[in-house]
């Protein structure tokens, strides 16, 4: 699915979050979504889910306006990690994929649920109540419960924020994975300069609400005058004046 | 003992008052309730004590219905409230889940809840008290039902505000259906009220709902058209329920709160 999104703004208070944004994300692309903390990141996130009302701009996914259309059949067809939302802890992780699976209409949800166990390596503490489970584990739960419907669009919002170096290289090359057998467009949050450059076809720099650059890694490096994408990111949140 | 770090910790507790009008609301709202509710019982009893031949009876059964009410509003509360504590807001509302269907879930499970809370209660009142809720007989069937539309309508309300102010609203949830009781009729006659109270205890479904309840108990007889009026505030009330959480939500949606409500 191909997402486009056009002159999207959104306020709160009269305060911009989100200012005057466009930019597309061709099906079956990486996109990273870099920038400062609070410079709009999360909200544009939550406009492309439903759950933010843009204040003007258009979102749309494969030619068709969430903010137009009955937005549930799109819903379906995307899905949403976070480290910052969780799963209920007090369900079993099975109890949990399951509950997700039929929310998202999946079709024989057992099977996709023994699936995705395999895949992520859930096995072992499927029966376990989430609450129980390791941050690393309950990462690699809130990734298998964001796979649960195949979704065609994927939003991740830090998958590997707060993963010790192992697990966080897990879930990397899980995704690498995903992508390389399935047909997904993902858009992806992250502060991990290196988790972008490898997973990444291109990256949109943002801060204080703008898109202030954009193109593959190696291209804003370049543009920049920088090494490696980690400087090009300080140097783009550090100046004063924004880039063209 | 030091001074500066009983300041401290106290401080905290301060802070966490003046920065939320819920919680400085529950503060005064309980003894505030406490006393209009016992104070209307008191005055009841006073004036009219021969009233009732079988007080144990009625009040309990009063009880009972009360509870039922009670248990239908707050088993909507909690199963939202725990979304948000549990941190699966987000997950649930970006799912291809309509709020009709939300709305549907919620006041399905709802009945489950408040099922198993108040069936063992209501056969434990048999050989305890000798009292029976279903003396009442086919119209307590009406009754709940009256009951359990009110009863969801104020978890939707409650719900909307939760969505609308987030987890700080949680005190008011509790607090909802204490601040009904008095208007409610619930333990004495509607008579007892002031006249400008009774006006609005009339605009609720609970005063026909109870006033019903004692009719049949002391009389024996039943007003099915009491008891439908009850149904059909209830469903108004239910419908304008309905329409209360939709604004919120889409409110909740212009705000941006459903991204991080719970934080």
């Amino acid at each position: 699915m191909k997402i486009e999104v056009k002159n999207l703004k959104k306020d709160f208070n009269k305060i911009f979050a989100v200012n005057d944004i466009s930019f597309t994300v061709e099906k079956n692309k990486t996109i990273g979504l870099l920038g400062p903390n609070g410079c709009g990141k999360t909200t544009s996130i939550g406009m492309m889910l439903g759950l933010v009302k843009p204040t003007s701009g258009n979102i749309l996914i494969d030619d068709q306006d969430i903010n137009k259309i009955d937005k549930y059949s799109l819903l379906a067809k995307m899905n949403f990690a976070s480290p910052y939302i969780e799963l209920p802890k007090k369900l079993s992780v099975k109890q949990n994929l399951e509950i997700y699976a039929r929310l998202y209409g999946v079709n024989n949800f057992n099977e996709r649920i023994s699936e995705i166990s395999s895949d992520l390596g859930l096995d072992s503490f499927l029966n376990k109540k989430t609450g129980e489970l390791s941050s690393g584990q309950k990462n690699r739960v809130s990734l298998a419960k964001s796979l649960i419907n195949k979704p065609e669009v994927l939003f991740l919002d830090e998958p590997t924020a707060s993963l010790d170096p192992d697990i966080g290289d897990f879930v990397r090359n899980y995704i690498e994975d995903y992508k390389s057998k399935n047909n997904i467009t993902i858009l992806l949050a992250s502060h991990n300069m290196k988790e972008v450059e490898r997973l990444c076809d291109s990256v949109i720099m943002m801060k204080k609400g703008k898109i202030i650059d954009s193109g593959t890694c190696d291209e804003l490096i370049k543009n920049h005058g920088r090494i490696n994408l980690e400087d090009t990111f300080l140097k783009i949140a550090r100046s004063t004046n924004e880039v063209a | 003992m030091r001074w500066h770090k009983i300041y401290g910790l106290s401080l905290r507790h301060l802070y966490l008052i003046k920065n939320s009008f819920p919680r400085v609301l529950d503060l005064f709202y309980w003894p505030c309730i406490q006393i209009v509710l016992w104070g209307f019982i008191s005055k009841f009893f006073s004036m009219d004590s021969a009233y009732y031949s079988d007080a144990v009876g009625i009040i309990l059964t009063a009880a009972i219905l009360y509870d039922f009410l009670f248990r239908s509003s707050i088993s909507y509360n909690m199963m939202f409230l725990e979304e948000i504590w549990s941190r699966n807001f987000t997950n649930l509302f970006i799912a291809p889940i309509r709020i009709s269907e939300i709305i549907a879930a919620l006041t399905l499970t709802a009945i489950i809840r408040t099922s198993i809370g108040l069936v063992p209660a209501a056969l434990l009142a048999i050989p305890l008290f000798g009292v029976s809720v279903f003396d009442l007989g086919p119209p307590l069937f009406l009754l709940l039902l009256s009951l359990y539309i009110f009863g969801v309508t104020l978890g939707l309300l409650v719900t909307s505000g939760l969505i609308r102010f987030g987890p700080s609203f949680e005190n008011i949830a509790w607090a909802s259906l204490f601040f009904l009781a008095p208007l409610g009729c619930i333990y004495y006659p509607i008579e007892i009220l002031p006249e400008w109270l009774q006006i609005i205890s009339k605009m609720l479904p609970l005063v026909h709902i109870f006033e019903e309840m004692r009719s049949i108990l002391i009389n024996n007889t039943v007003n099915y058209f009491i008891i439908y009026k009850a149904i059909s505030i209830s469903s108004l009330y239910f419908l304008l329920g309905v329409i209360v959480f939709y604004l919120s939500y889409n409110g909740a949606r212009i705000r941006g709160t459903l991204i991080n409500i719970g934080e």
